[in-house]
């Protein structure tokens, strides 16, 4: 119909004045989503939208593993089957003895009437895809709030720490790698107890070790594990070897560079804790400015 | 020049909605395929092609405000800031839209040089608020996207413009 009419008369708005118009509308959309937290419920509306393509983009992929999988030869799965078994059985031993320490540990604390160490559970999940914004270092994996997923849960692989769920939607969740720029992970020194915060080095893959005295004790090939004191990565789980130390007296601290232990970018399938953690009262903010304002009104009522 | 004015002229065939719809999906799709490592640096930006073609074949059914929404689609596919493509995208609307009546004197092959630095434009606009968000530069193999981008248009215009020419409505001439 509207090819016949001549479109002279019934353009609407110039272009140029869309454009400042969506350019504003983006603005107040930057500046919501950075500064303030109100933006979520819409984010994880088109989140829904849009993940039936998500999980279609994904097929392709899928496809390729499932076909490779089914001409894996014979030799190869026996093969393979032999060395899980093998794996089995020397798991089973060292869980075993883990088991009767953690009785043991638990027994000892109680004793002396401190908390009970980690006892989250884990869920499996897989990676769906990495992140395609290449600024970040980012995974979606295929667990969302359906699976009790929440924001700040630590993601593990079988070596080590590989990241934190930062955003959860109700079937997807967003994990940012330990390798991401500003990605902090407190960390502690196996060898000497040293605790310290290691920072994710963005685009090379590595991690770093910043504001360390330029004579700090630590060593080329040192092991560092997850502190616990966030209340975010439960204690003792492996993060980073350190590779490289420059020391230079012209600096305040020394560079310190690490390798991820972890398969940051390996694996298909990755652990998601629910650390169940207990943070302290009292930390963040006082209810108490509330309840004042409650009297006030309540008296303002009177 | 006649057979460039017939040209445009058989374009001039109207396009059914659902088709619009059913390429942007498409495009969106691509876009969505797990890219990664190199193959995510030199993976040429499917939806803002898709866009740019509608815009400058179609401006008055996909526009600034398709760009946009879609944009915003795209910033929560890829866990991005809000509005951080969809500004973008709008961007690449209103260039499309200014320089359409240009673009549309050259033949497919020409209009790339039209179409890079419009994608150009569009890159650096997202560049600009990554930079401003605290992210670092990653160096200049981010703008490959804008040359595969521009160097895959003339088939991609190519392929829509036979796509709609298939499906003439005599009904609605």
């Amino acid at each position: 119909m509207d090819t016949q009419l001549p479109p002279l008369f019934k353009r609407g708005p110039s272009p140029l004045t869309r454009l400042v118009f969506f350019t504003l509308l983006s603005l107040l959309l930057f500046i919501t989503d950075a500064r303030f937290k109100y933006l979520e419920t819409f984010r994880l509306s088109l989140s829904v939208v849009i993940y039936p393509l998500q999980k279609l983009a994904t097929a392709p992929g899928l496809l390729v593993d499932r076909v490779s999988d089914f001409f894996a030869t014979h030799s190869y799965l026996a093969d393979e089957n032999a060395r899980l078994n093998q794996q089995n059985l020397l798991n089973a031993a060292q869980l075993q003895r883990y088991q009767a320490l953690e009785k043991e540990n638990n027994h000892l604390r109680r004793l002396l009437n401190a908390r009970d160490g980690f006892q989250g559970n884990a869920t499996l999940a897989e990676i769906l895809y990495s992140g395609r914004d290449l600024f970040s270092r980012r995974i979606v994996i295929d667990k969302g709030r359906q699976n009790d997923i929440k924001p700040g849960q630590a993601v593990v692989d079988d070596i080590g720490v590989i990241g934190q769920v930062t955003r959860a939607y109700p079937f997807v969740s967003e994990v940012t790698l330990i390798t991401d720029n500003d990605q902090t992970v407190p960390v502690e020194v196996v060898r000497n107890g040293l605790r310290a915060v290691v920072f994710g080095a963005g685009e090379s893959g590595e991690l770093e070790l910043r504001y360390m005295p330029v004579n700090v004790d630590i060593q080329t090939g040192d092991e560092l594990v997850t502190s616990g004191i966030d209340g975010t990565y439960p204690y003792g789980l492996p993060v980073a070897t350190v590779s490289k130390i420059e020391r230079n007296a012209a600096y305040a601290f020394a560079h310190i560079i690490c390798t991820p232990n972890a398969g940051v970018d390996k694996y298909r399938q990755v652990l998601v804790l629910s650390s169940q953690t207990r943070v302290p009262e009292n930390l963040v903010a006082d209810p108490a400015p509330q309840t004042r304002s409650k009297a006030k009104k309540a008296r303002r009522g009177k | 020049m006649p057979s460039q004015a017939a040209k445009a002229q058989e374009i001039l065939l109207p396009v059914k909605t659902s088709f619009i719809i059913l390429t942007l999906a498409l495009a969106f799709f691509l876009n969505l395929l797990p890219w990664s490592g190199f193959g995510l640096l030199i993976r040429p930006d499917f939806v803002a092609l898709t866009l740019l073609y509608w815009c400058i074949h179609w401006p008055r059914k996909v526009g600034l405000g398709t760009a946009w929404g879609i944009g915003l689609l795209m910033d929560v596919a890829d866990a991005t800031l809000l509005g951080e493509h969809a500004f973008a995208y709008s961007l690449l609307a209103y260039l499309a839209i200014i320089l359409r009546r240009r673009v549309l004197l050259f033949s497919a092959r020409e209009q790339v040089w039209h179409i890079f630095p419009v994608l150009l434009i569009s890159q650096l606009a997202i560049l600009l608020i990554k930079v401003y968000s605290g992210a670092e530069f990653i160096g200049w193999g981010y703008f490959l996207s804008s040359v595969t981008g521009s160097l895959l248009w003339p088939a991609l215009s190519a392929l829509l413009t036979i796509l709609l020419r298939l499906k003439p409505d005599p009904d609605q001439i």
